[in-house]
């Protein structure tokens, strides 16, 4: 007997990944790029974060052409970009054999009120946060895995940095509670009460959290690692850098490294240009993709 | 106490950490070579072996574990593990530390979809062992001196060859640690300090 899509595996799939860096690609050129530098899956999408961000529109799933491309490139684990809430592109991914959908803030969402339910599918799903209420919900959905969610597409490290030290803070507060405050604390979250005495129980969030929106360096990547995330999810970062390459294997060292400085110094020197990055508060309220999803 | 080694680059770091120290063992993270000094095991974790690999050869760390393997000393692979200590790994012009007398498939149940979890019969092991697969290789041949500890749906999923112990699946995803003290158990020595067969086991 053996059973497909329990909550083991599709979890498990995440810890493997653990220590990882995850990459954002566009092709199969790129994804062998990111394979060879030591990513431990790539993303396949149609645009970077930045891109989606500078030619505005509607952002949908990528043309599965594409998608397909890059799973007969490499031998890593591929994953793809559902719009929030839109059941069939993931339903088509998941058909296509995709090993992880992101039902992702960073495409235009199909859904404003509702998420996927996520553990009617057999394929495991990775979701945003910004805080351990929205974690709570996306896990209650099904989701396997989390990231935070950062602010995609900008290179600017200070979203990413606020959306962990907040889902951290919230698990500490958790778990240092009484028994008898968690059901307050739920309501306060938006959480379920089971959740919270998970949470305390564990120590930790159920599932693996990795971080996103807006690692550009290596140093970035570290920082993540430093301030608890389990690994990172680097979009625009690296292809949109001078020196693609070079880009990715400094981003992958720094993050198995990350308390090296000596190392994370050597990695940076000379790398060339990173990503443009965009400060925060010139982005319009409206513009921000974290606001995507409650 | 025994010191066991669990290669810390990336994956399943920390379920091996808990599961070493449960069975009364000190766990060891890895990621220099100078950390591969006063072990008596060395664990290879489950995560992507090619993002290991890559990290295993820009650190220096290849020959330090072949000579680790040289010595003696026992090694266990899962899933990723087991790719990085086989022979031959099907597709490969060469296997990665090659110590392991088994040729390995790579994601040969299938993508993530086909991954699964089922009960196992290991030999030495009382039923059912409760089995991770995920993404998972299997062993497609064994040499002559390999004991063949499990099969699934006629694949070889878990063997051992001298200090060798590998498998396709994850052990360490569970709270079941048999497996874990099964391979403590290989460290010469090793018997008196561990509890006895299916002390710790508890089905989740």
């Amino acid at each position: 007997m053996s059973e497909h899509g329990t909550d083991r595996v599709k979890r498990g799939m995440a810890e493997m990944q653990k220590g990882g860096v995850i990459m954002d690609v566009v092709n199969a050129e790129q994804a062998r790029i990111a394979e060879a530098a030591g990513a431990t899956a790539v993303m396949a999408l149609e645009r970077v974060p930045s891109d989606i961000r500078r030619d505005g529109g509607v952002a949908r799933m990528a043309d599965p052409h594409i998608t397909e491309e890059v799973m007969k490139a490499v031998s890593i684990p591929v994953m793809a970009k559902a719009r929030i809430g839109h059941i069939v592109e993931a339903r088509v991914l998941e058909a296509m054999g995709v090993d992880y959908i992101d039902e992702s803030e960073v495409l235009t969402p199909a859904d404003e009120e509702f998420h996927l339910l996520k553990n009617q599918y057999t394929v495991p799903f990775v979701c945003g946060c910004r805080n351990l209420g929205e974690a709570a919900r996306r896990i209650g959905e099904g989701a396997s895995m989390l990231r935070t969610k950062g602010e995609p597409g900008t290179g600017n490290i200070v979203e990413a940095v606020r959306h962990l030290r907040q889902v951290n803070a919230e698990v500490r507060k958790v778990v240092t509670m009484s028994e008898d405050e968690l059901m307050t604390e739920a309501r306060n979250l938006g959480a379920s009460y089971e959740f919270l005495k998970e949470v305390k129980r564990l120590g930790r969030l159920p599932v693996v959290n990795f971080a996103a929106g807006g690692v550009a360096t290596p140093a970035d990547a570290a920082l993540m690692m430093e301030l608890g995330a389990d690994g990172v999810f680097v979009g625009s970062g690296i292809f949109k850098s001078d020196n693609p390459e070079r880009f990715a294997r400094a981003i992958v060292e720094a993050t198995t490294h990350y308390q090296d400085y000596k190392l994370i110094a050597e990695l940076s020197k000379d790398l060339g240009i990173a990503m443009k990055g965009i400060e925060i508060s010139t982005i319009a309220a409206g513009e921000r993709m974290q606001e995507r999803g409650w | 106490m025994k010191r066991v080694g669990v290669l810390a680059l990336q994956g399943a770091v920390r379920e091996h950490v808990q599961s070493i120290e449960a069975c009364g063992a000190k766990a060891i993270p890895v990621k220099w070579p100078r950390d591969l000094e006063e072990l008596d095991a060395l664990v290879l974790p489950g995560g992507e072996s090619t993002a290991m690999r890559r990290l295993i050869d820009r650190y220096g760390l290849m020959e330090p574990l072949r000579d680790f393997a040289q010595s003696g000393r026992p090694m266990f692979g899962t899933c990723a593990g087991l790719i990085l200590l086989a022979r031959e790994v099907v597709g490969q012009d060469r296997p990665h530390l090659g110590v392991m007398d088994v040729a390995v498939e790579r994601n040969s149940f299938g993508r993530q979809i086909d991954s699964f979890e089922a009960e196992l019969a290991v030999a030495g092991i009382e039923e059912p062992f409760n089995a991770v697969f995920i993404r998972a290789p299997h062993i497609i041949s064994a040499g002559p001196q390999t004991q063949i500890l499990c099969e699934h749906n006629g694949k070889i999923v878990m063997a051992r060859n001298g200090q060798f112990l590998g498998c396709s699946f994850h052990p360490e995803l569970t709270d079941d640690h048999r497996i874990t003290n099964y391979f403590l158990n290989m460290i010469p020595g090793g018997t008196g300090t561990l509890l006895p067969n299916g002390t710790l086991y508890s089905k989740v």
